[in-house]
């Protein structure tokens, strides 16, 4: 399986039924392609509206309705549209279930760098920050290991999107759990074994008795 | 109440070089392209914009970028702009990267009459570099000021000859926001209708907010 496909297929399995989501620009966005039929999940965009769907036919396009990287979505029956302080409400406020953000790095406490990369890339925070902050669980779906670099370091080098630690890191290798005590290694992907994570793996890694094979549902 | 439209070059000239300048989008999504096509041909310098982000080159205010019309950038999201990026690199365009949400809230307050907002947003990260935290109920804060400017330049969906507003699902982000933070208010719709035609609840921007409206394209 691609890298991606089993970062966003295990991603998918944090969805839960009844819930509003919000999906991140690039890799988090292929999380939507593997919600399963029976889920009631509603997406959020963070420039205005929920319940958007997939891209319209060729021709059918809204220039009115786009998606947070302005690229054109639909609308289901049921969306709703609002202004760009509601949306921060709905985030910040405590409204928004789950977020899955990309990363550039997590630490051993558990916190996400995904903004800059000084000197070098300053795409600026957009929404992220209070993403962070105010989703209720913050899942971070990102490759393990960046030209040669592991992406889970013991300290971030790059400037941190928030002090609060995420939920959930799911990577192309394994799934990781922040805690108080360090990160602990929940899940290795298919064919993946413990030493081959810990290898690519800068951080130090709680192991449990029982690491189980990561798992994709039905 | 009832005024007449202007055209883009004349709200242009209500524009002047040097002004602080809030203007609706995300990603040129709800944008008054018009306006600032007319600030391109006047040749507009020294402006500082606030909005969301600087769109692409050849889009929106990216448009404004590419010819030199700005001074500075208040805003989320730079990363789909490498003249952006490479303008402030240069050191002929100065950046202030504000999260998304604290943005909307630091205008909001601002046309509010607020004294600034308090958000867990930016908190142990470089956002946080020379502001003030608050605690309240054991809870820390960033006290983040208001915002307004000089001008704000909307895009609306339809506009009655009173100023009333509607937008249209995802162009209408930080419009609503902008409209009560600035002294001039320049709305450019799609469509003028007769006063009367807009039913009161469809309305999300009071024409008592509006100084100009701009003709609807020809």
């Amino acid at each position: 399986m691609d890298p991606k496909e089993i970062i966003a297929r295990r991603v998918a399995q944090e969805l839960r039924d009844r819930t509003l989501v919000n999906l991140g620009i690039g890799l988090p966005t292929l999380v939507a392609r593997h919600v399963p039929a029976w889920l009631n999940v509603a997406f959020q965009s963070e420039n205005g509206i929920i319940g958007f769907g997939a891209p319209p036919p060729d021709g059918m396009e809204d220039p009115n309705l786009t998606d947070a990287g302005g690229g054109f979505i639909s609308a289901l029956p049921g969306a709703v549209s609002f202004d760009s302080a509601f949306s921060f409400m709905l985030i910040r406020g405590g409204h928004l279930d789950m977020t899955v953000l990309g990363g550039l790095q997590v630490d051993g406490r558990g916190r996400l760098a995904n903004w800059m990369v000084p000197g070098k890339l300053v795409p600026g925070m957009g929404g992220a920050m209070d993403l962070v902050v105010g989703a209720r669980r913050v899942v971070v779906a990102m490759q393990h290991v960046a030209r040669g670099e592991s992406k889970i370091v013991p300290e971030l080098t790059l400037p941190p999107t928030s002090a609060r630690p995420v939920t959930l890191v799911v990577t192309d290798l394994a799934v990781l759990e922040p805690t108080p005590d360090g990160l602990v290694l929940r899940e290795c992907a298919p064919g993946v074994t413990v030493a081959e994570v810990c290898a690519a793996t800068a951080a130090t890694l709680i192991l449990p008795a029982a690491i189980p094979e990561m798992s994709f549902g039905a | 109440m009832q005024r007449r439209a202007i055209t883009a070059a004349q709200a242009a000239n209500f524009i002047p070089d040097g002004a602080s300048v809030l203007f609706g989008g995300f990603m040129a999504v709800g944008t008054p392209e018009r306006i600032i096509d007319a600030l391109v041909a006047r040749g507009a310098r020294g402006l500082t914009i606030i909005g969301n982000d600087t769109a692409r080159p050849g889009v929106g205010v990216g448009k404004l970028i590419d010819a030199g019309c700005v001074a500075k950038a208040i805003v989320s999201h730079i990363g789909t702009n490498p003249v952006t990026q490479r303008k402030m690199l240069a050191g002929e365009l100065a950046v202030d990267l504000v999260p998304q949400g604290t943005l909307a809230e630091r205008i909001r307050a601002g046309g509010a009459g607020l004294g600034g907002v308090l958000t867990p947003t930016g908190l142990g990260t470089v956002v946080q570099e020379g502001k003030r935290v608050i605690e309240v109920n054991g809870r820390s804060f960033l006290l983040e000021e208001p915002i307004t400017a000089d001008v704000a330049i909307i895009h609306a969906h339809e506009a009655d000859y009173n100023g009333n507003l509607t937008y249209r699902l995802t162009a209408m982000n930080f419009n609503p926001v902008i409209a009560l933070a600035a002294r001039c208010v320049i709305a450019e719709p799609n469509e003028i209708v007769p006063v009367g035609v807009i039913p009161p609840d469809h309305v999300r921007t009071p024409g008592i907010l509006v100084d100009h409206l701009v003709e609807r394209p020809r």
